[in-house]
């Protein structure tokens, strides 16, 4: 069997958890521990990726061209990935991508609107970058609708297809499932991104693994929207004990986990964030099918409008939100409290 | 009032909702709705509510002659192509699509000195729901940063949109800065697949030098609310202006008059709806004009 491919994504996703503040120079210096540890894949930039830094989603701690420059002089041969969402992002800034290094475009959609990433999908492989169709909360679709969408992007040109377990709201048996159906029906590799929301981060990136994905995503300690994602030095331990083959070495990543703690607590205001843990929230999330980037506005709102969050979550989920959709995490708190 | 002679190029979402509301509208007389696929829904409700229809897009409306007036609700790619067939016929355009030919307009902010162009500009659906907001804000104080979210409804937006994000998010964002007066801009989309779809919705986030009356901006954006109203009914501040920071919020809802598709979709009233409102000040200088010369 072909070795997997392990994605760090800690410096995108993680991003979420100390609300966008990762400076250039945490960024270099985690790339750099990254790439000594074996990573040969690293996603950088906004949580919600390029294109992403505003009012509505929270600003980064500097320019998205700074975040990309730290992270593509840190490393010698890791490939640099970004995150595009058509709708946030925009040809502008792949292209901007491109020219500062980055080599891989993983661009992004909610998993039944795969149509909006043709433009950027082709442009990707003109600029001859490794182009990645990512589907958003795949869970909120079914499996034969996830086969459709993926087979669109196959057409544009994606080079493999990433399914997003945004909100951890799957079980092992259901990634499975999508999973190995999809690769019958579709010709390029599969990877899996998961969500601890359920605990089950680590149980369904195996279980995906099991069925045949090919890229894994995870995060140093788990760094990532709400619950986090898998912690990928985790992930390396586990995939070892099941015998599945990676190019990373678990030392050299436990350690790489080091120095990400150790250059937040470098920062007053980064040393106070907290780690992602499985909380109250964080369950209601997953189990309501309600996107982890919620978390921070959720718990804001219902602490400004004095709701309780649980019953904004249920909302939320009832009212199927998409990504980065927090103007509508305000606007049910204020119901809920009776003001709007 | 004498009609001017319009018609409408494209069958899609954008172009059928318009051809209902050209229908009941006294100063328009519809010739003709062009599509490229004979079997589209859209040319089908247009042959079955009596109007004159082609499969040949542009070709069938030059062909027909007599047209004063063309609103085009292709693509952008497509409308680069019609734009200088429409100038060279001397057919005026309201460009639907966001190709940004002409200027671009927004009719409670800037009609009064755009309507002598023979090429217009709707800009898109987001930015006439937000650009008004942001240009009211600016003339109370300058508007140092502007951001506009739109959420549309996946099923309201065709696949002209879909294929046209990245244009419609940097028309959207430019319109913002030149027509709402903002120093920087952003502006994002997004689609929502939520099922019951969901009513089209906006935030603008104005960020402004403190201090500021707040209830100067607040008055501003519901005056400027009220007169898009006049036009699009169910344009509805949802959260009035608020200062968080050092930025203003706003939501806006927009229903649709539910013409074509169902009223969730009003990012389709709205750009349709600002449409035929620039279309009747083009209709008004032309029939005087003729008067003047019949006369």
């Amino acid at each position: 069997m072909d070795k997997l491919t392990v994605v760090d994504v800690t410096l995108r996703d993680g991003n979420h958890t100390v609300r966008q503040q990762f400076s250039p120079d945490v960024m270099g210096k985690v790339a750099a521990a990254l790439e000594a540890a074996g990573v040969n894949m690293i996603e950088v930039g906004h949580g919600d990726g390029s294109g992403g830094s505003s009012i509505h989603v929270g600003r980064t701690a500097a320019p998205e061209t700074e975040l990309i420059k730290a992270v593509v002089s840190a490393v010698k041969k890791t490939r640099v990935a970004i995150f595009l969402i058509p709708g946030f992002g925009t040809m502008d800034d792949l292209q901007q991508a491109y020219d500062l290094g980055v080599t891989v475009a993983r661009v992004a959609c909610h998993c039944t609107e795969a149509d909006i990433t043709e433009q950027h999908i082709q442009l990707a492989r003109k600029l001859n970058m490794l182009a990645v169709g990512y589907l958003i909360s795949f869970g909120m679709a079914s499996v034969e609708r996830i086969v459709e969408e993926a087979k669109k992007m196959e057409s544009y040109g994606a080079q493999y297809i990433n399914l997003a377990d945004s909100q951890g709201y799957l079980v092992p048996h259901q990634v499975k499932e999508y999973i190995t159906t999809l690769r019958q029906e579709i010709k390029i590799p599969v990877g899996f991104h998961a969500h601890n929301n359920l605990g089950l981060a680590i149980g369904n990136s195996l279980a995906a693994v099991e069925a045949g994905a090919a890229y894994v995503d995870g995060s140093l300690k788990g760094f990532g929207g709400g619950a986090g994602n898998a912690q990928t030095e985790t992930l390396v331990a586990a995939l070892k004990r099941g015998g599945f083959q990676t190019e990373v070495d678990l030392f050299r990543i436990l350690d790489a986990a080091d120095t990400l703690v150790a250059e937040l607590k470098k920062y007053p205001e980064l040393a106070k964030v907290s780690m992602p843990t499985v909380d109250n929230d964080s369950i209601m999330m997953g189990y309501a099918c309600v996107y982890g980037g919620y978390v921070l506005p959720i718990k804001r709102a219902a602490k400004e409008y004095g709701c309780d969050p649980r019953e904004l979550v249920i909302r939320l989920g009832k009212r199927k939100v998409v990504a980065t959709q927090e103007d509508v995490v305000i606007e049910e708190a204020r119901r809920l409290a009776g003001k709007a | 009032m004498a009609k001017i002679s319009v018609a409408i190029l494209g069958s899609g979402n954008i172009g059928t909702d318009l051809m209902y509301k050209v229908r009941r509208n006294d100063k328009f007389e519809l010739k003709m709705v062009a599509g490229i696929e004979p079997d589209s829904e859209g040319l089908a409700l247009a042959r079955k509510l009596g109007y004159e229809t082609c499969d040949n897009g542009i070709e069938g409306i030059l062909q027909k002659g007599g047209i004063d007036l063309v609103f085009d609700a292709t693509s952008a790619r497509a409308h680069l192509a019609h734009a200088p067939r429409l100038k060279a016929a001397g057919i005026i355009a309201i460009d639907l699509t966001p190709a940004a030919v002409g200027p671009g307009v927004i009719p409670v902010v800037n009609i009064q000195d755009r309507f002598t162009e023979t090429n217009v500009n709707m800009v898109s659906c987001g930015a006439q729901a937000t650009v008004p907001v942001v240009a009211a804000i600016n003339k109370i104080t300058p508007v140092e940063y502007a951001e506009t979210v739109s959420t549309l409804a996946s099923r309201s937006a065709g696949p002209g949109t879909r294929h046209n994000i990245d244009e419609f998010t940097r028309t959207t964002a430019r319109s913002v800065h030149d027509i709402g007066g903002a120093k920087k801009s952003k502006s994002i989309i997004v689609l929502n697949p939520a099922e019951p779809p969901i009513i089209m919705r906006n935030t603008v986030y104005a960020s402004v030098n403190l201090p500021v009356d707040e209830k100067l901006v607040r008055d501003a954006v519901m005056a400027v609310a009220e007169k898009i109203k006049a036009y699009v009914p169910g344009y509805k501040i949802t959260v009035e202006p608020f200062l968080d920071g050092d930025h203003f919020t706003t939501c806006i809802e927009v229903t649709g008059a539910g013409d074509y598709l169902p009223p969730y979709a009003g990012n389709l009233d709205i750009i349709t709806a600002a449409a035929v409102n620039v279309a009747e000040r083009y209709a008004e200088s032309i029939s005087s004009e003729r008067k003047a010369t019949n006369g």
